[in-house]
């Protein structure tokens, strides 16, 4: 095992992509994701590989998709408004079906919103920020080694099933220090015949286009790439599972919430308060199935997040409104205390809590 | 460690400044009556002097801040009291710069009368545990770098050699053996070595063969 190291998320982040092979990376600074762009700035020329800063972020999404097309892995990264800025080029990414790693730093919305962390682009990351059919292999770090590990799993399941992958962080994980460590494995190349690598390299020619003539070839694009999201959904889930054995109460939170309610947790089982947590790492694929599960044994569910509420619907649909789902949350820049938590589960206990 | 009149913390980001600036004014404070800490920070969002102070207060110690640290004003801003440093002689100043070349260039426009006045550390904050760091060369290129743009060349070390909570003495011995290996390359005094205070309880000081500045970490939120 390699020796460990103590990194920023965010440069942990950039190092872990590329160790997975990206030489390609186009950016924009913005708080608080900048030492991903100002990592890249500095490594990428010492390895042969590409750093540009583009004009903006739109102009970074469509460097993106050129060099993805020629077969190459590439990464852009930004902050929640940049994000919404890429939104459309990330839209003719899913239509191309072209691999590639987005990274989002979330920061407090809407609008400029501000700089301190936050979950708010839950919904534009799973729901499509952008327009059409489509979806992201969205994945969720809770740690400076997460942020590492789920890179390089991001742009694997990327060449995987031709799929664009997001990191969804927040602005703790890219500003937090903590040990990591970076052996990582050996990256798995995949072969893409598609991409337009040349006419002496492939026959005939290489189209890669997200145009249809003819309406029903367009269904029939959507239905082929809804059969492969079905595979990922079947085969990709990750979720972590802290304390369920003999839970009554199951929080579902993600990234720094999730960290914040492992205390909570801890104090309230202290206090006799029977709770655990389900963990989504993939927000899609979401671990419906874990959920699910888990509504047949537990009393109610706890989603804890930094918004307004937005996973606790997907939490209500995964298990078919059988338990109440109960909303702790805050939002714009400011993260709960582990005793915000506790007082929601103690009111889950005494009956006085609201469901949503 | 204590002598000079401006202490200033400079080095790569992450390397440990902020901590170090918080606990070494506190120090400083049981000798001293006027004790300032000059936040110069213009890089980092999250994750400052500010976290700390109601320690500093607490601790009779003065923290010289941008009023816009830690809120949502995106700006490389400075507070204008800053210029006491450099004015107040009757009080000791420490100064807490922002990481890189990058972070330093806020120093700049001090130089000169710290230079004239010519009674500072201007202190490499290293730990050898941060990759860009790691090795010697690269330790040198950061330093050369921050000595461009902040136009004051260092004159000290202090070693800091930690993986955050995963920190055992043995992190402590192995570091410093490296700082060491630095301090004789460029030929700089090592002034002292930072250690947590939990991690300092089980070390044996002997081995860590410095002077020590124990550091009781800024407490940032309990999820960490």
């Amino acid at each position: 095992m390699a020796e460990k190291v103590l990194m920023k998320g965010n440069e942990a982040l950039a190092e872990a992509a590329i160790m997975a092979g990206c030489r390609y990376y186009f950016g924009y600074p913005i708080t608080p994701q900048t030492e991903v762009a100002a990592y890249m700035a500095k490594r990428m020329p010492k390895i042969g590989g590409t750093f540009l800063q583009a004009e903006s972020e739109i102009a970074a999404i469509n460097m993106v998709i050129g060099v993805s097309s020629c077969g190459y892995r590439v990464m852009t990264s930004s902050s929640s408004p940049g994000i919404s800025l890429k939104s459309e080029g990330i839209s003719y990414l899913a239509g191309c079906e072209l691999p590639a790693l987005i990274v989002n730093v979330q920061r407090g919305g809407p609008g400029l919103g501000g700089i301190q962390p936050s979950q708010s682009d839950y919904f534009q990351a799973t729901k499509g920020g952008g327009h059409g059919d489509y979806k992201l292999i969205v994945l969720a770090p809770a740690s400076v080694q997460e942020m590492v590990s789920l890179t390089f799993k991001g742009f694997d399941l990327a060449d995987k099933y031709r799929m664009q992958s997001m990191i969804l962080a927040d602005g703790t994980m890219g500003q937090m220090m903590e040990p990591v460590s970076l052996d990582l494995g050996e990256v798995k190349e995949y072969a893409k015949p598609w991409a337009t690598t040349g006419t002496s390299k492939h026959e005939g020619r290489n189209i890669i286009n997200s145009l249809s003539l003819s309406p029903a070839q367009l269904e029939q694009w959507n239905i082929d790439r809804y059969e492969k999201y079905k595979i990922v959904e079947r085969d990709e889930v990750m979720f972590e599972e802290f304390m369920m054995e003999d839970a009554e109460i199951c929080i579902v939170a993600f990234g720094i919430a999730a960290r914040v309610s492992k205390n909570a947790i801890m104090t309230a089982r202290a206090k006799g308060i029977k709770v655990g947590m389900i963990r989504p790492i993939t927000l899609w694929p979401f671990p419906k199935d874990a959920l699910n599960k888990a509504a047949d044994k537990v009393k109610a569910f706890l989603s804890v997040e930094l918004n307004m509420g937005q996973m606790i619907d997907d939490v209500k649909l995964a298990i078919n409104c059988k338990k109440p789902v109960y909303l702790c949350n805050r939002t714009g820049g400011v993260i709960m205390t582990p005793d915000e938590i506790l007082t929601s589960l103690e009111k889950i206990e005494k009956g006085e809590a609201k469901a949503w | 460690m204590f002598e000079k009149r401006i202490t200033i913390f400079s080095g790569h980001y992450g390397s440990g400044k902020t901590n170090i600036a918080v606990n070494f004014s506190l120090s400083l404070k049981k000798l001293y009556e006027k004790v300032s800490v000059y936040d110069l920070d213009i890089v980092n969002p999250y994750f400052r002097t500010v976290d700390a102070v109601n320690t500093l207060n607490n601790g009779g110690v003065e923290l010289v801040v941008s009023p816009f640290a830690e809120t949502n004003v995106d700006i490389p801003a400075m507070n204008s009291a800053s210029y006491k440093m450099i004015h107040d002689k009757s009080a000791r100043a420490v100064v807490d710069l922002g990481g890189d070349d990058r972070g330093a260039l806020a120093l700049g426009r001090f130089c000169e009368g710290i230079k004239e006045e010519n009674d500072y550390y201007m202190v490499f904050v290293y730990n050898p545990y941060r990759p860009e760091t790691k090795t010697i060369d690269g330790a040198f290129e950061i330093l050369t770098e921050i000595e461009r743009v902040s136009k004051i060349k260092f004159n000290a070390i202090a070693a800091n050699p930690n993986l955050g909570v995963e920190t055992t003495p043995e992190t402590v011995y192995r570091g410093i053996e490296i700082a060491e290996e630095l301090s004789k390359k460029i030929d700089l005094p090592i002034l002292f070595t930072a250690v947590e205070k939990s991690v300092l309880l089980n070390s044996d000081e002997k081995r860590i063969n410095t002077r020590i500045l124990p550091i009781e970490l800024i407490k940032y939120g309990n999820w960490i």
